[in-house]
């Protein structure tokens, strides 16, 4: 780091810059600050020549604006012993009075006048300055393209994406990237399969870099790979298996619309820069860091489109039931993912049903074909509500646990009828379960969640992969900073 | 576009791991006093694979010892690994699908 360039000389500091209107305001002051306060040292930011008359020093590559945290010019500082001890910004009379201890300095002057924003904040170049300055957090190694070469090309050739454009991850976008997250660069978050590597912050927004994400994506990105990355979700066999399954991350909480994710129309689809970058981030993470690629150890059979990224935010809002991640055992008001081994949605119809009874009917009739009709519990699912359907349990009164019951008590059927071979299909449970009565779903096993355009009268479901203990078992994190 | 004068300088988004090349060992010309592990899945059916290829392998002088995976939807057990390799000189993994 530049430390030089961090310390300020004693006496009082100006930094200033000619553009700004209230930099011209106090210029005609400096001299008189120079005389009778003591030592006074002037940066200027932008033309040499301003503020000449009291010895102004070029900041040129604004070292020490970006060191000393200026935000807007003019700054006033007094140094004590190498040590900063008072700060002011913009024109205060009354704070430049006491910080310069002239009783009648400015008496022409308004009292008070906004100042400009530093050049060291600019948006256009304040990645180039944090890229110079901060660079020595950052340890991946650098990869060079040719001159000849196109860097898009470039990427694909590697095999680092996953069959779309990536965003070329710069240092100075990387450490841009960084700046959403409170941890270190270097901190591991988890193992990443298959490869078990150690997966670190810095390489988790490389790749969110990449995959299009802003910075205020980062944490939802590094709490979705913590929920994946273990022996619960089993990332390895969800990559593994033949079966056409990915995550699925659902999140809840405030900050799913503080960073304007989607969970409105089209909740599902396409257009919505969180929902759609959240999701591939975590997958072109698994693919670059953990090695988990298509034909390696993915050996899908078909897969399912989500597999690029499949991420959504529920709308608690206007959610008759209590959010996803309150009935997954997280407290009220905390953002959290619940991430879910799940295949592509499809869609389910019911226009006619205008009681809770007719719905949970249709929806439990529909959900009983998930993976098969003969197979019950191995198999979780995740079970969208639309605003048109969450309005008929709401002017019923009728909470999750009331709707789960229901559709328990509709989906639950003779272990008779679901045995191998019984009514001409092979596939079923297997005889001993014969005089057993079987829900679809284990306890816990279907995920309710409330999401959607607010027209249509029509519910989505998301079936999964094979649960608990042989295959995966969703997870629920909360999202830190 | 500046490409042609420039380049871009991007950090790596992979694990940065370069395996030494490894090559795989010769198949053994004969199996005749080899002992030979057959590493069961645990897919439906693959025993009755594995039963079949360990009668052909006892049939040529192989010794046979089973091993089954708790489940096939997570990789070995470091162990169960651990004591193929062990005990082993050659061993056969049953795929399914």
């Amino acid at each position: 780091m530049g430390t030089q360039s961090s310390l300020l000389p004693d006496g009082l500091v100006i930094v200033v810059k000619k553009e700004c209107a209230t930099c011209q305001l106090v210029e005609p002051l400096l001299a008189r600050i120079k005389s009778e306060s003591g030592p006074l040292t002037v940066w200027t930011q932008d033309d040499p020549t301003f503020a000449s008359s009291v010895g102004a020093v070029h900041d040129s590559d604004l070292a020490v604006s970006w060191h000393n945290n200026i935000e807007t010019v003019p700054t006033l500082i007094t140094v004590r012993d190498g040590r900063e001890t008072g700060r002011t910004f913009g024109w205060s009379r009354e704070d430049w009075r006491r910080l310069t201890g002239i009783d009648d300095l400015g008496e022409d002057l308004p009292a008070m006048r906004p100042g400009c924003g530093s050049m060291s904040v600019d948006p256009d170049i304040v990645d180039k300055l944090r890229a110079r300055f901060t660079g020595d957090t950052i340890s991946a190694r650098h990869v060079e393209f040719s001159a000849a070469e196109d860097e898009f090309e470039a990427m694909f050739a590697r095999g680092w994406t996953d069959g779309l454009p990536v965003v070329p991850p710069t240092r100075e976008r990387v450490l841009r990237m960084l700046t959403g997250t409170t941890r270190a660069p270097a901190e591991v978050v988890a193992l990443c399969p298959p490869d078990l590597i150690e997966l670190t912050v810095e390489k988790i927004a490389i790749n969110a870099v990449m995959a299009g994400c802003l910075p205020e994506y980062l944490p939802w990105v590094i709490a979705a790979l913590e929920a994946v990355c273990n022996d619960t979700f089993n990332m390895h066999g969800v990559l593994a298996t033949t079966m056409p399954v990915g995550p699925v991350i659902m999140c809840n909480g405030p900050g799913t619309r503080a960073i304007g994710m989607n969970s409105g129309i089209n909740v599902l689809g396409q257009g919505n820069r969180a929902n759609s970058t959240i999701g591939r981030a975590v997958q072109l993470t698994v693919r670059n860091v953990g090695g988990g690629r298509p034909g390696g150890v993915d050996r899908a059979t078909h897969g399912n489109p989500g597999k690029v990224g499949f991420c959504f935010a529920e709308d608690e809002l206007s959610s008759p039931f209590t959010p996803l991640s309150q009935w997954r055992g997280i407290a009220a008001g905390r953002d959290a993912v619940t991430v879910f081994a799940g295949e592509g949605p499809r869609g389910m119809v019911d226009q006619l049903a205008r009681t809770p009874e007719e719905l949970c009917k249709s929806l439990a009739e529909s959900l009983i074909p998930l993976q098969h009709p003969k197979l019950v519990i191995g198999f979780d699912a995740i079970l969208i509500i639309s605003p048109d359907h969450g309005r008929i349990f709401r002017d019923a009164g009728w909470d999750r646990e009331r709707v789960l019951a229901e559709i328990t008590r509709l989906t639950t059927r003779r272990g008779a009828d679901l045995v191998r071979g019984m009514n001409g299909m092979a596939e079923g449970i297997p005889p001993h379960l014969r005089d057993a009565d079987l829900p679809k779903f284990r306890p816990g096993g279907l995920f309710i969640a409330y999401a959607g355009g607010g027209a249509g009268l029509f519910s989505s479901m998301i079936a999964g992969w094979a649960n608990g203990s042989v295959g995966s078992e969703p997870v629920t994190v909360t999202v830190g900073s | 576009m500046g490409a042609m004068t420039s380049t871009t300088v991007v950090l790596d988004p992979t694990n940065e791991t370069r395996p030494a090349l490894r090559p795989v060992l010769d198949r053994p010309a004969d199996v005749k006093g080899l002992t030979v592990g057959l590493l069961d899945i645990s897919k439906p059916r693959g025993n009755v694979f594995l039963d079949r290829i360990e009668e052909k392998l006892t049939a040529r002088g192989a010794t046979v010892v089973r091993y089954a995976k708790p489940t096939f939807t997570k990789p070995a057990p470091v162990d169960l690994r651990h004591e193929i390799a062990t005990h082993c000189n050659v061993v056969i993994e049953a795929l399914a699908d």
